[in-house]
Formats: structure tokens, sequence, C-alpha cells
């Protein structure tokens, strides 16, 4: 058995202008959610308490919710959690009373209101940590486009390196970009995902650059255009069987993981699925943009193959 | 021809049996358990003491599953292993009443425990479960931050009176001493006396840089320490911090605690199985340092110590405590860095009193202020959060060495109190809590089955589909996938690291992730084949071609896992761990292991006309 029968060359750059202003709309949507929206940041960067508790029965989230405004202690969040018998507390950092205080009195609150609830979990941040973490997360994600640039520039050629990274940051943006739009929660964990989308996604570019270079040695007298398009005809059954694959995990994770898991494995999902397209009709596309040539990629070995290259 | 060398074998052997052996404690799961510890320095935990344990256990009617002695570098603990929480708890009473006969001072800590269930050859052998981290077995982990710099300020305090004593010994004349911020100003009347004193400083206080400050119309001169000094007391600082946080959680029971330096000013601490957290925060969370004092006994101070008259300069007013009000000078006699140990005790006549010992330098210090003040009365004040609370004002009666005893307190109580306050009052730098965690116990069970059950779902779908798709190929893929999760899993166990859900999460994306090497060189085996090429020439050149593709991909990923692991902390820097070490298995497995099952399946045979790889589609007339 086998999925992909293609008996002959997809011209995938044909399509490439289209769909790469398409790509461009939505990354300019996904930038313009990210500044208007911004994201729903978790108490790891924020700073704050948030609460995990247990009902035995479904959770009244309204008394909740009372029980808690009763204290002023500004804004705060009180919402489901995988079910409806788990609830999720958010309170905002208190200065002079200790997080474990803050629990303590919450909780005081509410086994006066039901002597069943039962506190699962605890997680105080202060603003400093908070702060120290963001900071950290961004120099993380620059320094990984830095480093992959670099191995791309020295294993590849320039054009090939800002072609991925820039494909690549296509796809954490949109990402980051979901989580803005439907404000989901990022939390620490979601950053580490979209690292490894980062890491992810460049292996499927230099997947198809790998390619590229090859072809372009054997297939002496084609087009850079078609090189290209073989090179992606080629690997795209890989292509889809691996990200197939990988998704199968993370939506395993997603489905299956619990709710700590929830926002790690849904940035791995959409990530990893925005990395086929990205792979494909961005990375490619931009390299043949930048006008990626032969010389560029296969270096003459003997003179007499420089010189006939040349000549078509 | 595709054949390994039988060294190739051998690796790929001993590869497996290191993945099998190191991976195989982790299955066994975990059995109540029971572990006494010493609480005091002097007594140790030895076979003796395991003799006596079983002998409590046995005349108890206590069954119990193993008894042995566990070695941790120098701390050797009694640990004792049931087969159900009854049995543990029974036993736990049981050893705490025959171990323990007073209650007020208890000379071992026991304490519950979860054991392993694996068999012992297996630990010695190293092979050892991973521990699973707090959001997997439940418990508080907190995150402290030490206040370095005001441990700087107290060793600029000290030095003032260093310096006082110093310059007097060496008969240098100075117009006073004073701490500005975080530099030390010391004036003189004379050109000539700045001079000698320069000298005598520089010879015996080394910790201190000099500068003569020309600036202002008197004869000063400013002493900073130096970096490398300052930093040492820093350093110094956060080391007396963590043995102090040791000594007060093992006051606690806690099993197997973790207590552990983070960043240049850090501290986590970690305490597995604790649930209640208002506790063991009021125990660790003690942000106290300790100062011996003199009492102020001059006209004024006494005058001051109403609150009607003020308080003069040089000395402090303390409300709180137990002989508050009380008038005491600033000047610091010895502070809880240098106090070595506290015992509860009883005197010649059979009265509670507290025994302490202080370090060589503080012993020497008292001697020469006792010699001085003896009859007068001497305090010891607890500072929590900045506020002053005294524990105790005895007179000097004598005088006083590195070795002294507070006598004459009212009941043992308030000496074993006393004891435990300036033990555990032996702050080096006051510390706050600026992150904390509790996960319950049943959260982490209901965590670490999610992980799994995700992890092996995840795995069913990929193996089925590759069978289904590859055949023997896929089979043998599957075998090598397989291999991976033992190996990684294994090296995991060995290296000892923490396992937390982002831990799972990452081993199930590097499974996900590792099939891609296994994709990459079916296809191009299929490829190969499409091409025309003979069965042994395909399996040769896909996997000689795939290598390369491999290789890149693979080391990008790595990439972006080392940064993560750079900048990273706490479970992050698991999922970085374990994500970093999964792409070198998966390397191994997928070029190594699995070519080696291809060249034992179809490497010798002479005439192998098709290879298993799945249907292999040829494109009619047009060739690409």
């Amino acid at each position: 058995m086998e999925f992909f029968r293609i008996s002959r060359t997809i011209p995938f750059m044909r399509y490439s202008r289209i769909l790469n202003a398409i790509s461009l709309i939505t990354f300019l949507i996904a930038v313009g959610a990210i500044v208007a929206r911004g994201l729903s940041l978790s108490i790891e960067f924020t700073g704050g308490t948030v609460m995990e508790i247990g009902y035995p029965q479904a959770a009244d989230l309204g008394k909740v919710r009372t029980a808690i405004e009763a204290k002023d202690w500004g804004e705060f969040q009180v919402q489901s959690f995988g079910t409806s018998r788990d609830v999720l507390i958010r309170l905002p950092v208190q200065p002079g009373v200790s997080a474990g205080q803050q629990a303590e009195e919450v909780m005081a609150t509410l086994r006066a209101q039901d002597p069943g609830v039962e506190l699962r979990r605890v997680e105080f941040v202060g603003p400093a940590v908070g702060e120290e973490l963001a900071h950290d997360g961004t120099l993380a994600l620059l320094l990984v486009c830095f480093g992959i640039m670099v191995y791309l520039a020295l294993r590849f050629e320039w054009k090939f390196s800002v072609a991925a990274i820039i494909a690549n940051l296509h796809d954490v943006i949109l990402v980051i970009g979901f989580f803005a739009i439907f404000q989901w929660e990022f939390s620490v964990p979601t950053l580490a995902a979209l690292l490894a989308v980062l890491g992810y996604s460049v292996n499927e570019s230099v997947i198809i650059f790998d390619r590229v270079r090859e072809h372009f040695r054997t297939m002496r007298k084609a087009t850079v255009t078609e090189v290209i398009d073989s090179a992606i005809t080629a690997t795209i059954s890989r292509t889809m069987i691996t990200h197939g694959s990988t998704l199968a995990m993370t939506l395993s994770i997603l489905f299956l993981g619990g709710p700590a898991l929830h926002s790690f494995a849904l940035a791995l999902s959409i990530g990893i699925g925005l990395s086929i397209y990205s792979s494909i009709f961005v990375a490619a596309a931009i390299a043949m943009y930048l006008g990626v040539r032969r010389e560029d990629l296969v270096k003459p070995v003997k003179k007499e193959d420089a010189g006939q290259e040349i000549v078509p | 021809m595709n054949r390994y060398p039988l060294w190739k074998y051998v690796i790929i052997a001993a590869a497996l049996l290191f993945g099998a052996v190191y991976t195989v404690p982790n299955f066994f799961g975990e059995a109540p358990a029971v572990q006494v510890s010493s609480q005091r320095p002097t007594v140790k935990v030895d076979a003796e003491l395991l003799r006596r344990v079983e002998g409590v256990l046995a005349s108890a009617g206590v069954a119990y599953e193993a008894a042995y002695l566990d070695v941790v570098g120098l701390n050797v603990t009694a640990r004792v292993r049931m087969s159900d929480t009854d049995t543990q708890i029974r036993a736990r009473d049981a050893l705490e009443s025959a171990l323990n006969p007073d209650a007020k001072d208890p000379t071992y800590v026991v304490a519950l425990n979860l054991l392993s269930r694996s068999p012992r050859w297996l630990a010695t052998v190293g092979a050892l479960p991973m521990y699973l981290g707090l959001d997997l077995r439940g418990g508080v982990h907190f995150l402290m931050q030490v206040n370095t710099a005001e441990a700087v300020t107290k060793r600029l305090d000290a030095l003032v009176g260093d310096l006082r004593t110093l310059l007097r010994e060496k008969e240098v004349r100075h117009a006073g001493i004073a701490r500005v911020g975080d530099r030390l100003e010391i004036r003189f009347r004379e050109e000539e006396t700045r001079k000698k004193a320069d000298g005598v400083i520089r010879d015996s206080l080394s910790d201190l840089a000099l500068r003569e400050d020309t600036s202002g119309a008197d004869l000063v001169l400013v002493a900073t320490l130096t970096p490398a000094a300052a930093k040492a007391v820093a350093d110094g600082a956060l080391k007396q911090n963590i043995t102090t946080l040791h000594n007060r959680i093992n006051e606690l029971g806690v099993a197997e605690p973790v207590i552990q330096q983070q960043g240049a000013d850090r501290v986590v601490v970690q305490l597995p199985g604790v649930q209640d957290t208002a506790r063991a925060k009021d125990i660790i969370g003690r942000t106290a340092t300790l100062e011996a004092r003199l009492v102020d006994v001059s006209g004024e101070g006494q005058a001051a110590v109403t609150g009607t008259s003020p308080v003069p300069f040089g000395s402090e007013r303390f409300t709180v405590g137990r002989g508050a009000p009380v008038v005491l000078k600033k000047d610091v006699i010895f502070s809880g860095q240098q106090l070595q140990g506290a015992q509860a005790t009883f005197d010649e006549n059979q009265r509670p009193a507290v025994s302490i010992d202080l370090n060589e330098s503080a012993g020497r210090h008292l001697r020469k202020v006792s010699r001085e003040n003896i009859k007068k009365p001497m305090a010891i004040v607890l500072f929590e959060k900045g506020r002053g609370e005294v524990l105790t004002v005895a007179t000097i009666q004598d005088e006083l060495g590195s070795r002294f005893r507070i006598t004459g307190l009212d009941s043992t109580q308030l000496a074993n109190d006393l004891a435990l306050l300036l033990r555990a009052g032996a702050l080096a730098a006051p510390m706050d809590i600026i992150e904390e965690r509790t996960i319950g116990p049943s959260l982490g069970k209901e965590n670490i089955e999610r992980g799994f059950n995700a992890t092996l779902y995840g795995f069913i779908a990929i193996a089925v589909f590759m069978v289904f798709y590859y055949r023997v190929f896929g089979l043998i893929s599957v075998a090598g996938l397989t291999v991976n999760v033992g190996m990684l899993v294994g090296l995991l166990s060995l290296l000892q690291a923490t396992l937390t859900l982002p831990g799972i999460a990452a081993v199930a994306l590097t499974l996900g992730m590792a099939i891609d090497a296994n994709v990459l060189i079916n296809e191009r085996v299929r490829e190969e084949l499409r091409r025309g090429a003979t069965a042994q020439q395909a399996i040769t050149q896909g996997y000689d071609r795939a290598f390369a593709t491999i290789l890149d991909s693979n080391i990008t990923t790595l990439i972006a896992g080392v940064f993560l692991f750079m900048l990273g902390s706490g479970p992050i820097r698991g999922f970085a761990v374990v994500h970093c070490l999964g792409i070198l298995t998966s390397i191994f497995s997928a070029v190594f292991v699995s070519r080696g099952i291809v060249n034992l399946v179809y490497g010798s045979r002479r005439r192998l006309a098709t290879l298993s790889v799945g249907q292999v589609w040829k494109p009619g007339t047009s060739g690409a």
C-alpha cells in the first residue's frame, strides 16, 4: 500500500504566490491579535496565586466567586478545570499576605459552604520570578533562532537559513496568534512547546533543503523552480507520514494527558500542523525569492562540471 | 551483502541489556516504608540500631518485607518496607514509642516513606527507579530568595567591632568608625595616624579594600569589602542557610526532602508527601537570625527602658520577648552564624539549662567581652522580618568561652524551646518565599496515569500504522522505537533524573519525532527500489542517504533543546533533558539498531528479490 502515488512532479511553486499572500495575511492577523488582545499569561509569568480545588459533586462556580469577592483582593478568576467538579481559582499577588494564608482563607470560607471541598494544588509565584521567566523565555527563543540560522548557514547557505527562520517564525507567531485570539492560557510548558515546534519545524525545512541540494546535483538541466518542485514531491510522502505520527502523539497527549498538559499539547499540535504547510510553501518559496542558485549549493568539485553547468 | 561485524551486534546487545536493566526498576512500583534517621550528630544509625528496629517490630507483631540500612554519602538511614499502609502506620507508632522514650527530646526521626519494590541486586548495580517530581507524587515546593546583601551588611557591622578592637590593640587613635551603606568610614585627627592605621588594617584584615577619602575636610579612611570577600560572604550565607534548612526540615520528619541551591542566591526546597503546608512553612519559612548583645546598664540606658526617655546612642530598645522591655547595646557579641549548636541540658543543681557551642573566633571574642562584663546581663535576640524578639536575658556569672550554658530556666519545656530556637535561628541571611506549589497526592497519581496513558496510546497508534504501512520494515521501526524508549528511560534512571509531567510529555514527543528517522529510511528504501535498485542495494543506499538528512534534522532540534535546558528552570529543564537525550537515543536506535535488525533479517540472503517495505508503487510511463 502506498498513499502517495505521484507520477509526476507537482508544481508546488506555481501556487506559492497566492498561498504566500494568504500566509502574510494570516501572519498579520496573528501579530494584530497579539498586539491588540495580548496573551492570557499564566501566573508563572504574571505572579500571583493559583488554587485548584475539587468537589465531590459538580461545583457551583457562582458560590465560589461570591466567597472570593467578599475578600476584596482585586481581579480574580474562577473557572472549571478539566471536569465540572474541579475548579481553578486565580488570585492576584497581595502585598503582606502570603500565598499560604490566602489559600487557607479561601479554603476556610469554601469549607464553611461545603465541607466536601478538597484542596488539590496551590501555586504561588512572586512577581520578580515571573519577569525573569518572561525574559529568559524571550532570550531562549532568540538564541534558538540564532543557533539554527548559524547551523543552516554553515551546512547549506545563508539564503536557506533566512528562508527557514522566516518559515519557522511564521509558525511560532501563528501559534502565539491562536493563543491570543482564543485567549488560551499561555504557560511555561506552552513556551517549551513553542521552542520544540521551532526545532521541529526547522527539521522539516532541512529535509526539503537536503533534497533540493541533492536534486541540484542530479538534475543538471532543470530550472530552480523545477528542482524545488521535484524535491518537495519526493519528500511529500515522508512529510505527511512523519507529521501524521507526531500529530498522533501530540493529540494523544491533548486528549488523554489531562488539563496540566493541555496548553502544551495544543501548542504542539497546532505548530506541527502549521509546519507541514510552512516548510512546503513558505520556506522553499522564500528561498526561491531570495534567488537560490545551483552554484550556491553544489560546490564545483571538478572544473569540467562547473563548465557544463553554465551551458544548458 | 549487508552484514554487520560481530562487534556491532555486541554493542546493540549491550545497549539492549543496559536499557532493560535500568528501566525495569521503574515498573516494580513503590511500597510503603518507615525510615529511621538520627536527630543528633552524636548518635549514629548502624547495624546495632537495625537489629533494635527489627526487634521492636517483631515484639510489636508488625510484619515487614525487608529491613536494611541505606547509605547515601555520610547519611545513613534504616529502612523497613511493609506490604500496606496500615502496617506502615502501626510500625511507625511502635518504633516512635520504642526509640524515642522522651517525646519531648527525640533521638531519632521516624518518618513515613515509599520504597521501590525492585529487587536489591538491581539497586547494587545502580539500577534505581527514577525519582518522581512533586507534580507526580504530591508534596510542597518552595523557591526561596536569600537576601545576600543583608549578609554582607551584617559582615560589615561585625567588621566595625573588629576594627575598633584592632586599632585599640595597636594603639592607633581614631575619631570614630561607622558603616555608611556598603562601606566603612574611619575618621582620624592626624594624617600620621591615618597612615599608620592604613598599614595596620592592611596587615590584619585582608578582606577590606582601603582608600583615602580626600573629598571632605575630615581625614577619612574608607574601607569596603573586596569583591572576593563579598562573594565569599554571600556564598557562605547561602550555604549556612541551606544547612539550617536541612536541620529544620529534619525536625519535620520528611522522608526525602530536596534542598538545593538554584542560581547565585536561591534555594529550592521540595518536601514530597507533605500536605500540611502551613506547618512546613512555619518551620522552614522562619526567616530568623540570632544576635547576642550586652544589656545597656548605663544610667541613660536604664532610664530608656520604660520608653519615656530617649534611647542612648549606640543602643536599641526591644519590647517583645522574655525579659523585655530591655535596652541593648548595638554591638553584637556573637551572631547565629557563629553558633554551632544548642542543646537542652541540666546544670549541677539539676535545673534545666541550655548549653551553647560557638565557633572559635566567637568564643575568643565572648571570652574577652565576658571578662570585662562579669555580673552584667547579656541578651540573645531573635530577629524575624526585621523585628527583634528577646529570647533570653541572662547574667554573665563568669568568664565564658566557646562552650557555655544558660542556666536558671524555669522548665525543661522552656529549655527545649530555647535550644530549638537557637539552633533553628542560625540563618545567616533572611529568606523570602518567592514561589510556592502544593500538589495533592491524588492529583499526582492522576498525572502519572494520564501521562503514561497518553504515551502508551500514542505509541500504539504509531506502531499499528507503521506495521500496516511498511510491513516488515515497519515492524523493525517499531522494534527500534521500543529500544529507544528503553534506552531513554534507562538513561534517565541511571542519571537519577527527576521525572515530571513535562518530562513524560517529552518522552511522548520524542517518540513521535523519533519515528521521523525511521520514516525517512523506509521511504528512501522504497525510492531506491522504485528506481530499480536490487534489494540489497536499496538497503545500503536507503540507509546511507537517509543518514545525512537524519543528522541534519536532529541537530537543529538539538539546538532548540540545548537552549531550552540552559535558560529553563525546574520542570522545563526536565523537559529539555529528556528531549535532548531522546534525540541522541533516537539517532542511535533508528540508524544503528534498526539497521542491525534489517541486516540480520535480510543481509545474508544472497538472492533477495523483494523487501517487505509495503507496496512499492512504480509510476507507469513517465519516470521522474
